[in-house]
């Protein structure tokens, strides 16, 4: 019975952390969403209640139709998804020589790639301006593809050091024994057994470009290629001590969805990559 | 099908260690050889360089009559197992099974058709569709094998591939490899460290120690005419016994008695001086158990601990070894990765044998089968030179030299 009783009380304790921890992370997120349906009348008032009194959707209906938005979302998208798929594929290519050659310098290497990553990226925006604008990268795509991908290198690079060790020499030779090339072995069994690693790497490569501001409002000028998070910033509405608070909680909330699907597609990888490191299987 | 001949091959690695030192070891087309010693030996060494996946420092690798020195991997046209398989996690059963045929671009009905060849021969049909992470071992150790068979590769190459399973599965799979090998007749090279693989698979078995090739003959030969204390002690289980003995006219004189010796082993042996007698433990029997006591002499020796087996009796019997030639035998104890605490005979007796703990016995020797060797240099004195296979002439200044270095 004493038992019993102590195990219903640990499950009791259990979900009240659990539903704290929820709260604390979600309410947020549900505050947002709440404001996304409210209008400028409730958004305005002295005192707004949590729920909208009465839903509307104007605001969706707005944000869409506002061609500057929709620029910065395609910006975007853009800028992260290249920023991801090169930074991926250098990433791969150094973490692989980093795990399987011995070379001079390879400590060097990554003890500069982790400088790089620790390097506040605020320091590097004055230079990074004045440069640009000499290259001509000012208000460019590639202008904030290049900063991104070498602020996720790094990290991309010793997460899949880490995968790469791991994998045995075995796999590699066993391989080339079977006739493969070296770049068919690494492509044919390195590369699918990194897999999770790969993914891994990816998803924050993309999280990083995607949510990124400083460098986003400090390298460009038009909506040709500011992004969503820098494109927020000149939401300001006609009055300025009233912003459009409901719009902005749209657009939040147009830029979380991708996401969270994202996440909810590749979670067990993401999980698997997240703890393999840890854990050997 | 390709012979492998091996020409004075030496791998040196960066500090200047060779860990093959000047082998040659030539494998008939067809033949199954075997590449055994302690561990850090150099034979998975000598394998990789077989394969291409470690560089030959010097030497030649001749496959055919093809020299592969400077060839990759992949040009070689070899099949491996490697000791922990090394399946491919990601690819099922039959990709894994499939994967050396897909690489050379073979159409998908041949591929099918090789890959089911070869799982129904190693029984791994209801597998196929299964990843290698959810076989038991013997299945993955099945599905390396029919990774190896599946091509037309001239040889096949064994790393130690039965030393990850358990005693039962090991002696099951080491007659599967067996039976396999000669229906395809096709030319095999072995690594094991277990004398008992190495004896019952091979055609031929090179010993080897630190990097030296000690002996290579057939597993009979080994057995009954070591080339030197290595040999001796590292074939046979239990091990030959080692004993000081020095030889007087016809009989040698052991710590338990005098034994006669045939006059062609005394001759070979007269006037050493302290020599080191060799002597298995069945060529010793309970002389009241045996009536015909032929060529041996009798000794009485108190016996200390008693093994019995049913079909066999192990007894072991303690004994005082003067120092010069205690120091070899601890030398030859460290070459066999064992640790043994004690200078001990161990005999091997009848099964009806009576003899019991703690009682002096009465032990027959059969003295035509013992074996002298020169404790200095280890060189087997009575060896039969024309039923001992290869006894390169380096292996005996290899071993004069180990234990003074080594002390």
């Amino acid at each position: 019975m004493a038992a019993r009783a102590g195990e219903a009380r640990t499950k009791v304790g259990t979900w009240i952390g659990f539903v704290l921890i929820l709260v604390w992370c979600l309410l947020p997120v549900v505050w947002i969403l709440s404001l996304s349906f409210k209008g400028p009348d409730e958004t305005a008032a002295g005192s707004p209640q949590f729920l909208p009194k009465n839903w509307t959707i104007q605001n969706y209906k707005d944000i869409l139709d506002n061609p500057d938005f929709l620029d910065a979302l395609r910006n975007s998208f853009g800028i992260a998804a290249i920023s991801t798929v090169l930074s991926v594929i250098f990433a791969t290519l150094a973490a692989y020589a980093i795990a399987r050659l011995e070379f001079k310098g390879k400590r060097l290497v990554l003890s500069l790639a982790l400088a790089i990553a620790m390097f506040p990226v605020v320091s590097l925006v004055g230079p990074l301006f004045d440069m640009w604008r000499t290259f001509g990268l000012f208000n460019t795509w590639p202008g904030l593809i290049i900063p991104y991908m070498s602020f996720t290198l790094p990290l991309a690079i010793w997460t899949l050091s880490a995968f790469f060790r791991e994998i045995p020499w075995e796999m590699e030779q066993a391989a080339q024994v079977d006739g493969a090339t070296s770049w068919q072995a690494f492509r044919k069994v390195i590369v699918p057994l990194a897999a999770p690693g790969v993914f891994t790497a990816a998803i924050l490569t993309f999280f990083f470009a995607w949510n990124e501001f400083v460098l986003a409002i400090s390298l460009t000028s038009t909506t040709s290629s500011r992004t969503v998070p820098a494109q927020m910033s000149y939401f300001v509405g006609p009055d300025p001590f009233n912003p459009p608070y409901g719009q902005l909680a749209t657009a939040s909330v147009v830029v979380t969805v991708p996401i969270i699907i994202i996440v909810l597609l590749f979670q067990r990888k993401i999980v698997a990559g997240l703890t393999s490191g840890a854990v050997k299987g | 099908m390709a012979s492998i001949d091996m020409k004075n091959i030496v791998k040196q690695y960066g500090d200047g260690f060779p860990a093959v030192n000047d082998v040659s070891i030539d494998v008939q087309d067809g033949e199954f050889m075997i590449l055994v010693g302690p561990s850090g030996c150099g034979k998975s060494t000598l394998l990789r360089m077989i394969v291409g996946l470690e560089d030959i420092t010097s030497g030649d690798m001749m496959i055919g009559d093809k020299r592969v020195n400077d060839l990759a991997p992949r040009d070689r046209n070899l099949a491996m197992v490697f000791q922990n398989y090394a399946l491919y996690p990601h690819l099922t059963v039959y990709e894994n099974i499939a994967f050396p045929l897909r690489l050379a671009k073979a159409p998908d009905d041949e591929v099918d058709e090789k890959v089911r060849a070869a799982s129904k021969t190693l029984e791994l049909d209801e597998h196929l569709e299964r990843k290698p992470g959810n076989l038991s071992g013997g299945q993955r150790q099945r599905v390396a094998m029919g990774r190896a068979i599946v091509r037309q590769a001239d040889a096949f190459l064994f790393d130690e591939p039965l030393s990850n399973l358990d005693a039962k599965l090991r002696g099951q799979m080491r007659t599967e490899i067996s039976r396999l090998q000669k229906r395809l007749g096709i030319t095999t090279v072995y690594v094991t460290h277990d004398q008992t693989e190495a004896m019952t698979l091979g055609d031929r078995v090179a010993v080897l120690k630190r990097g030296v090739l000690q002996q290579l003959a057939t597993p009979r030969e080994l057995y009954e005419n070591p080339g030197n204390l290595f040999v001796a002690g590292f074939i046979g289980s239990p091990p030959m016994n080692f004993l000081p003995a020095t030889v007087e006219g016809t009989s040698a004189k052991l710590p338990f008695g005098t034994v006669q010796l045939p006059p062609e082993k005394a001759e070979k042996a007269a006037g050493k001086g302290l020599l080191m007698a060799g002597i298995r433990p069945e060529h010793f029997e309970d002389a009241s158990v045996k009536t015909d006591h032929g060529s041996g002499s009798t000794f009485r020796a108190p016996v200390d601990v008693v093994e019995w087996l049913g079909n066999e009796t192990y007894a072991y019997i303690p004994f005082e070894a003067p120092p010069e030639v205690e120091e070899q035998l601890r030398q030859l104890e460290r070459d066999l990765d064992g640790e043994s605490l004690h200078t001990q005979l161990v005999v091997s007796l009848d099964g009806a044998s009576r003899i019991s703990e703690g009682e002096e016995a009465e032990i027959w020797v059969d003295g035509s089968k013992i074996h002298l060797f020169d404790p200095s240099t280890g060189e087997n004195l009575t060896v039969d030179r024309e039923h001992a296979g290869r006894i390169p002439g380096g292996a005996m200044e290899e071993a004069a030299a180990q234990p003074s270095a080594a002390g």
